[in-house]
This record gives structure tokens, C-alpha cells and sequence, in this order.
């Protein structure tokens, strides 16, 4: 009984989308937030942290450890667990 | 000076003045706002989600179009019963429901904010403390996640439903990408149809981490162990108050019984030692532990995975709350909550508390303390109050009272014969003294039981004592500055720091960006262990409960609706600007 979240909830999402990280295309669904994204992906880490220079990603998921951040259409330091990408968006890790 | 039927700039319908402002749109905020609603308050909810559910309640996108988002959440048709009359009053104009709005502060603008009053006992909720007809608030939020839009709007009295985030604890590895919080996996999950791995270990402490590994398995995660810090037998000491809550009891065994179902074990007594990887999780060391909660010597052993959701309880989220004032108390398992008396007031005229930040119970305990805030609210304001009306608007609450109402919770009780909104929007016209009805004495009831029930959980699920035993002196305690414990340790030893707040001061752990919300507990119990004091002082008042703009900051003082007008040029949230003030206010 292995399905995936999709099965378990009978999710019929709108047309899948790409978005761009690095300039490397990635699948979206629409809604989804941008760590789910990555996630999905197989993206686990997009920063890479100022002192010891380690690989860092999602921690909270809420929105409250800030550990998250990314770049957006040149936009710095949104909370990827939060932003809910669009179509064609830009995504620049490790700003 | 405002007319209480402008509309402000930002022309979407929000009035300025309210009855009630409910901060949080979760259970016990939407339960609040509904009930309010019912006994015809005027109501504004101001929520950072994007739509009524919080932690619990979190569904999946809209876009995502799930049919069956059911299957993510115990008590679905509660929340479905709830939120549907909730949408009717947003359609009425009754409730607005303001969505993706951060709350960063909540100002008194009554003449009595200004002599304390209510401040100095502020730990005590009294009777005295109840909204006299004169307390006014305006409460500031910014739109967006890091958005450059502020707005404000005024209410006669404030729910805070802020609800809780989870408690973490370091340990070697845990900044390691894929190590995530078991509370977040689960949001990511509900929200948006993703799992952090295809190899899960969920491991911590509390009731959550059962519906956590149960979810992820139903996603189609392996999950090859919960790893759960405290002792089953525990549970055995307190028959009774589990007896009391045949719902909760159900609820579990659901849980346990999906594990069983994916043959997923669970290891009582067991912590996760370590996290091992390059670039993300790879494995984790998880031990036995003794029974002062020390991992035994040479019973350690490895698990392989490529996520690992971890979590050590909850935290109430208390910013906006301290910085009113509002007094404080502590409970079984360690965690700091708010001091609300019977009706949920706390000791800050004019303002109610329910839900997580009150104590952390669940959903359904949340859902009844939202309940009773509001009867006390609605009982308490002035008759007729300030509550804008439309003219000949109708009220979705009394149309409804006829058709199935949820009880709180769903816990097989009904509740819908003996609603008393209408009851208590009668009661609203002839005085202000709390009128309990059937209905609020069974929720009274209900609610003892459920905090009877959270108690048990609080008393088995605490932190493991010896955790600190597992850290080097290299692991980072604060992920966002990232502090090593040799520095907290060599701030108490050697520098002589006596308290969490010159540790801070003299480590920079806390002070990042997400203000301490992630190691506060860590630091806190270690200046405890260092110095062989408290293991965890009441929790300091922090500036904002947000990150603010400059911009929205500049506007300082209340106005109706504040378009961001500062020049700061900061996009979203550019840095939080907490950072470049004292993160505590002086004491
Ligand atoms: C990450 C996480 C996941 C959880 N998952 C589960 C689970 O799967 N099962 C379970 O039984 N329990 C879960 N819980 C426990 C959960 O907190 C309670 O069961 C229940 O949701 C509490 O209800 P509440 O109304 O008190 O608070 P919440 O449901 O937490 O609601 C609080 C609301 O307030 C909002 N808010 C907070 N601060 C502000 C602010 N400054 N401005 C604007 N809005 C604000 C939040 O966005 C949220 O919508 C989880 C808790 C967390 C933290
Ligand atoms: S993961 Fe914590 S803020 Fe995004």
C-alpha cells in the first residue's frame, strides 16, 4: 500500500508547470509551495549558511526558523516553505 | 475620528473599528470568531495563513484539487461544519476574515493602557479584568510573508489563537538538510501533497509524532522507526484521565494501528543520537536510554534514511501576548503558556487567550476554548457595543442555529439543540454579566476533561533529562547564527552568564532570524544545567512578533489602513529589522 500523496488524497491538480533554479528546469503543481517543489524534486538543501558554509534547506516548514531562504525573481531571502511559485518563475539558490 | 463605517484605503470592505479582532485562524480562532459572530459581534480575524485551519486544520492548495483531503486529518467534519458557517458570515459581512496577515503587534489605545492597569497583576486573571466598555486596541499587521504592506485595524477586545510551534533540541547533525521538523513535515504534506524523503525516521517526543509517521506512511513514505523519547509506562500512573477521553484514546489507537498496518515500529526510551551525512541526512544513530534519560553506552545503532522529522513538543507562540502584558504560567512538560482565568480572559483588560497558547491540548480542546472565550466576549462587551451592523444584514449564525451545528471537537456529542448564539446575542441587549447556559456548562465540562487528558500527555512526554549528553562542542545550538555549544558553555563557565538573555548577548544565539523560536528551549535548559539553576526562565517579551518592513515600522502609530510609505527600499523582508534593535526590551 505504497502510493504517493496525490493517491492518498485524490488530488486532480491543475497542469503541471516549470519553474527554473539555477536555470535548470523543475515540475511544479500548481499551489504547491516552493519547498515542497524542491522536495519533490529531490531538492533538500538551497543555502548554504554564512559561518561554516553547510548545506542548508527546509526546517520548520511553517515559516518560523527562517532556514528556508532563497531568491525569487531577484527577489532575496523568501521563505521557500511559505512562497508559492507561479509559472515561469526565476529561483536562485545560494544568493 | 473614524467613522466606524469607513472603508480604508485599501478598499477590499475591512472596516476600522471591530468588536472583536481574533489573531489566528486555527481552531480556537475560528471557533471564536464564529461564536462572536453568532451573539452578533462584529468580528475581524487576522491570520498569516491562507485560509481558517492553522497547524491542525492544514489543507491541501486549492489548486491541488484533492477530493479526499479527509484522509490527511482526524476530525474533518468538524472542521468542514465549522468552517462552513464561518463562510457564511464572511459572505454576510459578519466576519472578515483576513487572510495572509502577520500580526506584528497589538497596540492599547485606551486612556487606561496608559496608567498599566491591568498590567501590574497581569499574572492573575481576576474578575476585574473583564473588557470594560472603554478598552480599545489596534492591532498591526503586514501582508504577506515579508510583504511592504501594513495595516491596522481597531477592536474593543482581542482573541489571541496564535497557537504553538514546535520544541527542538540539538544534537549532532540536526542542521543537516532533511532533518525536519515532524510538525513541518506534516504542514508540507497537508499543504502541499510532498513528503521530505522516501526514507522517514520521525522520532522526538509527544502524541504528534504518531500522526506524523501515520501520514507519512499513508503518503507512501517508509518509515522504519518512531523513535520516541518517553517511557509507555507512564502512561499507567494516570487510568484515569485517559479513561475520560474515550475520543482521544480512539483517535491514538487510529494512529497506532496504521503503524502496526505498515509494520512500522516504535522504540520507547529511544533518542536519535546523531544525524550522519555528506550534503543531506543519510542515517541516524538512535540509543536506548536509561532511565535519568541517558543514552546507555554501546546500544546505540544506526538507521539508514534520507529524512529524519523530529520534534520535542510544542511551544506556545506568545509574542504578541507578552508584549500586552500578558502573565505567564508553566506547565507539566516545561513549556511556558498563557494565564487565563475560567472564561478565558487573561489578566490584561480586554483580552482573551485559547487554544495552544493557553496549553497545548489539540485541536478539539482548542475548538472548545474558542467557544468560551467567545460567549465570555460576547457577554462582556457592552450591549450593542461598537459592533457595526449593516443595516438589515442578516445574521448567518441565527439562520443557521436551525441546521446540524458541529460541537466542538468530534467527539460523538452534538451540541446543535442547545446553541446559544441567538441566546446570547438576547443576553447581549439586557447586561453584560456571563450568562453560562447549558451549552457553556458542557463545554466547561468537556474542556476539564481534555486538559485533564493533556496534563497525562505532558507528564509522559517530557524533554529527555540528559539530552545536552549528546552534544559536541562543535554542534550548532543556534542554526541561524550559528553558535557551537562550546560558546554557550564557555558564556556560562568562563564569562560568567547567568541567564538565557546574557548568553544571548554575549553568543548571538537567538538573536538571528528566527528570534530564538528554535533553540530558546535548547539555550535556556543548558544556562539551567551550566549554572545548576531553573531550567527554563519565563520567557522574555520580544520587539515584534514578525518580521516588519522598515517601511511599515516607520508608520509607527495607528492609522486606519497603512500603505507602506517608509523608503526603505527593502523588498520582502529583507532582513528582519529586529535584528538591528535590542531583541529584548530592557527589563
Ligand atoms: C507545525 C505543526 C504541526 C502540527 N500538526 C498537528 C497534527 O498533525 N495533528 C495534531 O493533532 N496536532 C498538530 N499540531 C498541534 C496543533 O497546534 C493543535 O492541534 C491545534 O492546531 C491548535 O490550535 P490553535 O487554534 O491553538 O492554533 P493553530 O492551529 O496553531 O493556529 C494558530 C494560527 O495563528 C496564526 N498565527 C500565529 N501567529 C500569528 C501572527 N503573528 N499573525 C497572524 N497569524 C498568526 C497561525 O498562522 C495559525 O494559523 C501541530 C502543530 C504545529 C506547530
Ligand atoms: S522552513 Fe522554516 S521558515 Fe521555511
Amino acid at each position: 500500500m505504497t502510493g504517493t500523496p496525490r493517491d492518498l488524497v485524490a488530488a486532480r491538480p491543475g497542469p503541471e508547470f516549470t519553474v527554473r533554479v539555477d536555470g535548470r528546469p523543475v515540475p511544479a503543481l500548481p499551489g504547491q509551495t516552493l519547498a515542497a517543489v524542491l522536495w519533490a524534486a529531490g531538492i533538500t538543501a538551497w543555502r548554504t549558511s554564512r559561518v561554516t558554509g553547510e548545506p542548508r534547506g527546509a526546517f520548520c516548514g511553517i515559516g518560523a526558523c527562517f532556514d528556508c531562504l532563497i531568491t525569487v525573481n531577484g527577489v532575496r531571502d523568501q521563505r521557500a516553505c511559505l512562497v508559492r511559485p507561479e509559472p515561469g518563475d526565476e529561483v536562485r539558490t545560494r544568493d | 475620528m473614524t467613522d466606524v463605517n469607513d472603508v480604508n484605503d485599501l478598499n477590499d470592505g475591512v472596516r476600522d473599528r471591530y468588536d472583536l479582532a481574533v489573531i489566528g485562524a486555527g481552531p480556537a480562532g475560528f471557533a471564536a470568531a464564529v461564536t462572536a459572530a453568532d451573539a452578533g459581534l462584529a468580528v475581524v480575524i487576522l491570520d498569516a495563513g491562507r485560509a481558517a485551519g492553522g497547524q491542525f486544520y492544514r489543507q491541501p492548495a486549492a489548486a491541488l484539487r484533492a477530493a479526499r483531503p479527509d484522509r490527511l486529518h482526524h476530525g474533518w467534519r468538524a472542521y468542514t461544519a465549522w468552517t462552513g458557517r464561518l463562510a457564511a458570515h464572511v459572505a454576510a459581512g459578519t466576519i472578515n476574515h483576513l487572510t495572509d496577515h502577520h500580526v506584528w503587534t497589538v497596540e492599547r489605545l485606551d486612556a487606561d493602557a496608559a496608567d498599566g492597569r491591568g498590567l501590574a497583576g497581569a499574572g492573575s486573571a481576576t474578575a476585574e479584568t473583564a473588557a470594560s466598555p472603554g478598552t480599545l486596541f489596534a492591532v498591526h499587521a503586514v501582508i504577506g510573508a515579508g510583504g511592504a504592506t501594513g495595516r491596522a485595524v481597531q477592536a474593543s477586545a482581542v482573541l489571541l489563537a496564535t497557537g504553538a510551534y514546535e520544541r527542538q533540541l540539538p544534537f549532532p547533525g540536526w542542521t543537516l538538510p532533511g532533518v525536519v521538523t515532524a510538525g513541518g513535515a506534516q504542514a508540507q504534506l497537508k499543504d502541499s501533497l510532498v513528503v521530505p524523503g522516501r526514507r522517514v525516521v520521525v522520532a522526538g517526543t509527544g502524541p504528534l509524532l504518531l500522526s506524523v509517521a501515520a501520514s507519512l506512511a499513508l503518503a507512501g513514505a517508509k518509515v522504519p522507526a518512531v523513535v520516541e523519547a518517553a517511557d509507555p509506562l507512564r502512561y499507567a500512573r494516570h487510568a484515569k484521565a485517559l479513561a475520560l477521553n474515550p475520543g482521544k484514546l480512539i483517535e491514538g489507537a487510529g494512529y497506532a494501528a496504521t503503524l502496526v498496518r505498515h509494520g512500522i515500529p516504535v522504540r520507547p526510551r529511544h533518542v536519535v543520537v546523531a544525524a550522519h551525512g555528506e550534503r543531506r541526512v543519510e542515517a541516524v544513530s538512535i540509543a536506548r536510554t536509561d532511565r535519568a534519560g541517558r543514552p546507555v553506552p554501546g546500544r546505540e545503532r544506526m538507521i539508514t534514511c534520507d529524512a529524519l522529522a523530529v520534534g520535542y513538543g510544542l511551544d506556545a507562540q506568545l509574542e504578541i501576548a507578552l508584549e500586552l502584558g500578558c502573565g505567564t504560567r508553566r506547565e507539566p512538560d516545561g513549556g511556558w503558556v498563557l494565564t487565563v482565568d475560567a472564561q478565558q480572559r487573561t489578566g490584561v483588560p480586554g483580552v482573551w487567550a485559547a487554544g495552544e497558547t493557553t496549553g497545548v491540548g489539540g485541536a478539539q480542546l482548542a475548538l472548545i476554548e474558542g467557544e468560551l472565550a467567545a460567549h465570555s466576549i460576547a457577554a462582556t462587551l457592552p450591549a450593542g457595543g461598537f459592533a457595526v451592523r449593516a443595516a438589515g444584514a442578516s445574521r448567518p449564525g441565527r439562520a443557521m442555529s436551525q441546521t446540524a451545528q458541529p460541537s466542538a471537537g468530534d467527539g460523538g456529542e452534538t451540541g446543535s439543540a442547545d446553541r446559544v448564539g441567538p441566546v446570547a446575542a438576547a443576553g447581549r441587549s439586557v447586561g453584560s454579566a456571563a450568562r453560562p447556559g447549558r451549552k457553556v456548562a458542557k463545554l466547561v465540562r468537556r474542556r476539564a476533561r481534555l486538559r485533564a487528558f493533556a496534563d497525562v500527555l505532558q507528564q509522559v512526554h517530557t524533554l529527555p533529562e540528559r539530552w545536552s549528553d549528546n552534544l559536541r562542542a562543535d554542534t550548532a545550538v543556534c542554526r541561524c547564527e550559528e553558535v557551537p555549544y562550546a560558546a554557550v558553555r564557555d558564556a556560562v563557565t568562563d564569562l560568567g552568564a547567568t541567564d538565557s538573555r546574557s548568553v544571548k548577548l554575549l553568543t548571538r544565539a537567538g538573536m538571528g532570524w528566527c528570534q530564538g523560536r528554535m533553540c530558546g528551549t535548547a539555550v535556556q535548559c543548558l544556562v539551567g544545567e551550566l549554572t545548576g539553576g531553573e531550567a527554563k526562565a519565563a520567557p522574555a517579551a520580544r520587539p515584534l512578533a514578525c518580521p516588519v518592513p522598515l517601511g511599515v515600522l516607520a508608520e509607527g502609530a495607528f492609522a486606519p489602513a497603512a500603505p507602506a510609505s517608509g523608503t526603505s527600499p527593502a523588498p520582502a523582508a529583507a532582513a528582519p529589522p529586529h535584528a538591528e534593535r535590542p531583541a529584548d526590551p530592557p527589563d
